[in-house]
């Protein structure tokens, strides 16, 4: 009875499994196979209750990696309170890496940036959109898709030099005169922010 | 026999009152205020239900009020939140959603002096079957599996007898068999990979919003069940009142942080990062689940949990392979090392997914009270109507009596 039990699970499981391969994460029905696993479980600790949704039967599915090189880059510019892009087709950005500008292409390969503040370049055609970012991270993905996250993003136009002035003053000030390392550190953000801000306006 | 005359006007009164909705303390107040005027007067007070009326009237009123309240900043803050909403894409298509993985075992044991443990795979990837046989059961028994524990892979072993799973790591898998006997099986789940879970429940500090905290506690104390179990251990990271006053009761020691007054300030990100930081140092943790509701619409608000797994787990995976198995074919830039950068990026993507997770629950929240604020005026309305017609006719009845007793009492005098 011990071996009927195993063989039919067996049979059940590889019935099951024959359709899973490594998936990729830009593949959705991949994830559902994933969910459905928890759903089981769950339903098997609680049978009474629904089971709690996750976040990528939110998300519209990713394009797979296509075979080819595609001709255009899918940009994504997302921040806490607005998603300033969201799907948009353009040749080229040039992100503020921690490593120094970074040039994105359709084609580049995945990788996964840290960003300090500086200027995000979106170039399409002829046009460039130029726009402050306060630092995040930036995901490119291997179909072409790059995901930029950051707190803050303005428009370079929208930025007052005056003010930038007087900040990178202060907060120098601040930096010769502070004492805890707290303090230093949060002295030595400001006035990386500030010169980052200068170089934008001037450069 | 004055108990059953009470009884009889008290039924002639409340008889076209029948309704399916009870209305038992009704009566019981009439039928009260009739024992407290002295026998023999027929007027029945309306004071008593008039005072009823009014206060009726009032919470109509007040909830009324809080509906529009509630209306007007959900409205503020819906915007804000579907905004937020592109915050954790990108993540989630990084790193994928993980909830759960899971492993089943089951280890075949035939008797004797020999422990056969048969690895039975179930993935037409599995190269081949490992046989391990020993003669000495005490000691531990490695089964080295040439082929590595991913999160889609099941490796059926039946357990008969008693087993200490000992370790779970990538490619190794060690039992301690005790018993020899031959023995029903014994199919353990191995639930997740993930030995340290901490699940962040999201509710609001004030009431009247309906059952989105209860439903939040249950998604959380159902999470707990799934995760818990042996070397396994699940803690609770609370934010609102409401929930704290729930899960205290029952798994106070469970309970590592509790957090309240989130909306006395306007929710801005800003704020939403320190709470993070705060949580990620003083919690140990190798998942975060963060329970909360999300917002679907005016009226229907769905529990969700996201899921952030700490920098170690992030980098095991990956070099494990499974789902997060592409993460390694990323190119990392910036940073000294690659596990400097997976921190920075488990925090941020921390801080992004509570941010969203804080605004659903705050707009969730805000439909919720709508919802509940609505149809409690609505009832309120109701109770209004009945009352009003108790009073007409408990007036009319009493006016109806005097009438009754004056041409009486003119009938007899006459003739």
């Amino acid at each position: 009875m011990l071996r009927q039990g195993s063989r039919c699970l067996l049979s059940r499981a590889s019935a099951a499994s024959m359709k899973w391969r490594r998936p990729l994460s830009t593949d959705l029905p991949a994830e559902t196979a994933g969910d459905s696993k928890f759903v089981e479980a769950w339903k098997k600790l609680n049978p009474n209750q629904d089971p709690p949704k996750t976040p990528s039967s939110y998300m519209k599915p990713r394009p797979p990696t296509p075979s080819t090189i595609p001709s255009k880059l899918t940009v994504n510019l997302v921040l806490p309170y607005d998603s300033v892009l969201s799907g948009k087709e353009v040749d080229m950005v040039i992100v503020p890496a921690t490593t120094g500008q970074m040039g994105v292409l359709p084609g580049h390969v995945a990788t996964i940036a840290e960003l300090k503040p500086g200027i995000l370049s979106v170039h399409e055609g002829n046009e460039v959109n130029k726009y402050f970012l306060s630092g995040g991270f930036a995901f490119v993905h291997a179909n072409s898709v790059a995901d930029i996250i950051a707190i803050e993003a303005t428009p370079v136009d929208r930025i007052d030099p005056n003010l930038v002035q007087k900040g990178l003053a202060e907060f120098q000030q601040r930096l010769n005169s502070a004492s805890t390392d707290v303090e230093k550190a949060e002295a030595q953000i400001g006035v990386d922010v500030h010169s980052a801000l200068n170089a934008a306006l001037t450069g | 026999m004055a108990m059953a005359a009470l009884r009889r006007e008290g039924k002639r009164i409340a008889v076209p009152l029948i309704s399916p909705n009870p209305i038992n303390p009704l009566r019981s107040t009439l039928a009260s205020s009739q024992e407290q005027t002295p026998f023999g007067v027929r007027s029945i007070s309306t004071q008593i239900v008039r005072n009823r009326m009014k206060s009726v009237r009032n919470i109509q009123k007040i909830t009324k009020a809080m509906k529009m309240v509630a209306a007007s900043k959900l409205r503020a803050i819906q915007t804000k939140a579907e905004n937020s909403r592109g915050l954790w894409q990108p993540f989630t298509a990084l790193l994928g959603d993980t909830p759960s993985k899971l492993l089943i075992f089951i280890v075949y044991w035939v008797k004797g002096n020999r422990t056969h443990l048969k690895a039975v795979g179930s993935s037409s990837q599995l190269p081949h079957v490992e046989k391990f046989e020993t003669s000495n059961i005490t000691s531990k028994c490695y089964l080295p599996l040439s082929h590595s524990v991913g999160p889609r892979d099941y490796f059926l072993f039946v357990i008969c007898g008693y087993a200490d799973v000992h370790s779970l790591s990538g490619a190794f898998v060690a039992f301690q068999l005790e018993n020899w006997s031959y023995q029903c099986a014994i199919i353990c789940p191995l639930g997740v990979d993930v030995k340290k879970n901490v699940i962040v429940t999201i509710s609001s500090d004030k009431g009247l919003c309906g059952g989105i905290n209860s439903t939040s506690v249950k998604t959380s104390r159902g999470l707990y069940k799934l995760n818990s179990g042996p070397e396994k251990e699940c803690k609770y990271v609370v934010l609102g009142e409401k929930a704290k006053a729930q899960l205290v009761r029952d798994s106070k020691k469970n309970i590592q942080l509790t957090l309240t007054e989130l909306q006395k300030n306007p929710l801005n990100y800003t704020q939403v990062a320190v709470l993070a930081d705060d949580i990620l140092k003083n919690v140990e943790y190798d998942a975060l689940r963060i329970v909360f509701n999300k917002f679907q619409s005016v009226v229907s608000f769905v529990p969700t949990v996201s899921t952030v797994l700490s920098p170690e787990v992030v980098e095991r995976e990956a070099e494990a392979g499974g789902t997060l198995g592409e993460l390694d074919s990323y190119e990392i830039e910036g940073g000294e090392t690659k596990s400097e950068v997976l921190q920075n990026l488990t925090e941020f993507q921390f801080s992004c997914v509570m941010f969203n997770a804080v605004m659903e629950n705050a707009c969730s929240e805000q439909g919720a009270r709508m919802s509940a604020m609505d149809s409690s005026s609505r009832n309120a309305g109701d109770m209004l109507d009945r009352l009003t017609l108790t009073y007409n006719r408990t007036r009319q009845a009493s006016i109806t009596t005097e009438l009754i007793e004056i041409i009486s009492g003119a009938s007899a005098l006459e003739g």
